[in-house]
């Protein structure tokens, strides 16, 4: 409304600040599911994970073979364009560093491609250096669909939108292509600590 | 320059009233200014913003009828709900409140429309049907209506005293109760969730080529449409209307 | 299921109503993917709570209008419809 008007008495579902949150967020309990679609359903014998486009031989991995790859845990705090953070939340999955092993590409950028119509799009070296996985359980469980089960893609130092769910591949890119929310007004790379939130921050 | 929008529609309507419907629900009675009048089935959206700035909306179904003096919005309060318990226990007589509407052009009906008709609601999914059945009143309509009413109890039945009067005063009005947890003793009537044997049984026959309005805060909507098609009511005649967790 | 995250067309109607100056969920569209022509009424809305609105064709899941609205602007993405069809006001 602009005239400072606000609902006497109204607080909303939310706890106190925390200094060690990003700028604008605040911590929930509970895991809120957001959907920009259907929750796909692939069966794991149909499932594969693929990289692909600036790369000499793609490469595929199907279920089983992935579960065979080195697989790690991880504890990482993860903060929503919504505002809602989590802190410390347990993963397991297997990092990009091990799956980009022995490539060589001149991509500067990756589109994460999924089941549905999901995309986003980071630069290469926002991936490797320890910095994302693919993920296939989360606290101690194997990921449901709601939350991107069977694996998505975790990358917790940037806005979660960024961590496609039901993630099936990587596309390597010479050119940066924005994905699915990055089209419709979101920032393109989406550091909470700068809060780049929306296109123009 | 950038382009804009031409209007907002946000504006401040005022409390006037906070009526008990049941344990769990509240009618807010309220004046809106400048309200142009709406259509029974219409929605507005309803704003919170708390005083840091923090904002979250939710749609909620216009239970009054356009002929109405206040515009009634019927909220049931969901124990996890963020709104809700704000509306119906904080909310209260003076208090301002933030909407915008009337809106939607899907999900209505005026008497010139005619019928005959099948309501089925679910829980505070009576809110638009009740909009529909209060303004066929107040129209003096004789469009033959059948109410299908889902409630959990005989105490939750919101609306229950205004529907036995507008039924007992008008034949062509014919409400029917289920209740799904728990039944009065001596209950005679349907005892369980609306299943499709019971639409084969209560539903209008498709031979009178009647308007079905399907309100329910929960997926069964879907199950109700397509039983209702299947036993061969046409599916443009027949329209859903479903709350999710906006309506929280 | 996603049941519980997906509504019916009317949920988008605030949305669609503060940009179009016509009533859109009782408009006709046709689905730039499958061709099913239905009213925006009847089709399936996202509403992913903070993010964004996606509306989706019954038939095939395509997006047909994405809305976003943040910092004073909104962003109106119609590529999945091949049309919107409109009737004249009355009289």
């Amino acid at each position: 409304m602009g005239q400072g008007f606000f609902s006497r008495g109204f607080r909303g579902r939310r706890r106190s600040q925390d200094t060690a949150l990003p700028p604008g967020q605040y911590l929930v309990d509970g895991f809120p599911v957001l959907s920009a679609g259907p929750t796909p359903r692939t069966p794991l014998e149909e499932w594969d994970f693929s990289i692909v486009g600036e790369i000499d031989e793609p490469k595929r991995w199907t279920w089983e073979e992935f579960r065979q790859l080195p697989s790690e845990e991880i504890t990482k705090d993860i903060h929503c364009v919504t505002k809602w953070s989590k802190l410390g939340t347990r993963w397991e999955g297997v990092s990009i560093d091990t799956l980009l092993k022995g490539v060589e590409t001149a991509a500067e950028y990756v589109t994460a491609f999924c089941d549905g119509d999901y995309t986003t799009n980071l630069p290469l070296e926002d991936l490797t250096g320890g910095k994302a996985w693919i993920a296939y359980s989360y606290d101690g469980e194997s990921l449901e669909p709601e939350h991107g089960g069977p694996a998505r893609l975790l990358v917790p130092h940037l806005y979660f939108w960024k961590s496609a769910k039901w993630v099936r591949g990587l596309q390597l890119t010479t050119y940066d292509v924005p994905g699915f929310w990055e089209t419709l007004g979101y920032h393109n790379y989406g550091d909470p600590w700068r809060e780049q939130r929306y296109w123009g921050d | 320059m950038a382009a804009q929008l031409r209007r907002t529609l946000w504006r401040l309507a005022e409390v006037i009233e906070v009526v008990p419907e049941t344990p769990r629900t509240r009618s807010l009675l309220l004046e809106v200014p400048e309200w142009e009048g709406h259509k029974a089935g219409q929605h507005v959206d309803v704003r919170l913003t708390a005083e840091d700035g923090y904002q979250t909306q939710r749609s909620y179904s216009i239970a009054s009828a356009p002929e109405d003096e206040r515009l009634v919005l019927t909220v049931d309060h969901l124990d996890d709900g963020e709104v809700s318990p704000y509306l119906t226990d904080v909310l209260m007589a003076g208090d301002k409140l933030e909407l915008r509407g009337p809106i939607g052009g899907y999900f209505t009906w005026e008497a010139a429309d005619g019928g005959p008709l099948f309501l089925v609601g679910g829980g505070s999914g009576i809110a638009p049907l009740m909009a529909m059945i209060r303004h066929r009143a107040a129209a003096d309509s004789d469009v033959p209506t059948r109410l299908l009413y889902s409630s959990r109890s005989y105490e939750e039945i919101i609306f229950r005293e205004e529907l036995e009067t507008l039924a007992s005063r008008d034949s062509a009005l014919e409400v029917i109760h289920t209740l799904t947890r728990s039944t009065p003793e001596g209950w005679a009537g349907y005892d369980r969730r609306i299943d499709a044997e019971m639409l084969r049984e209560v539903a209008r026959s498709p031979d009178e080529s009647p308007l079905a309005f399907v309100c329910d805060p929960t997926s069964f909507v879907e199950g109700v449409a397509d039983a209702l098609v299947r036993l061969g009511h046409v599916p443009a005649r027949v329209k859903t209307e479903r709350f999710g967790p906006t309506g929280g | 299921m996603d049941d519980k995250l997906r509504l019916d067309g009317n949920a988008a109607a605030g949305s669609l109503r503060e940009i179009f100056s016509f009533e859109v969920t009782s408009t006709h569209y046709a689905c730039g993917g499958c061709g099913r022509v239905d009213q925006i009424g009847a089709a399936m809305v996202y509403e992913v709570r903070g993010l964004g609105t996606i509306i989706r064709c019954p038939s095939c899941d395509n997006a047909l209008v994405r809305l976003v609205h943040n910092r004073g602007r909104h962003w109106i993405d119609l590529r999945g419809l091949r049309y919107l069809q409109v009737e004249d006001v009355a009289g």
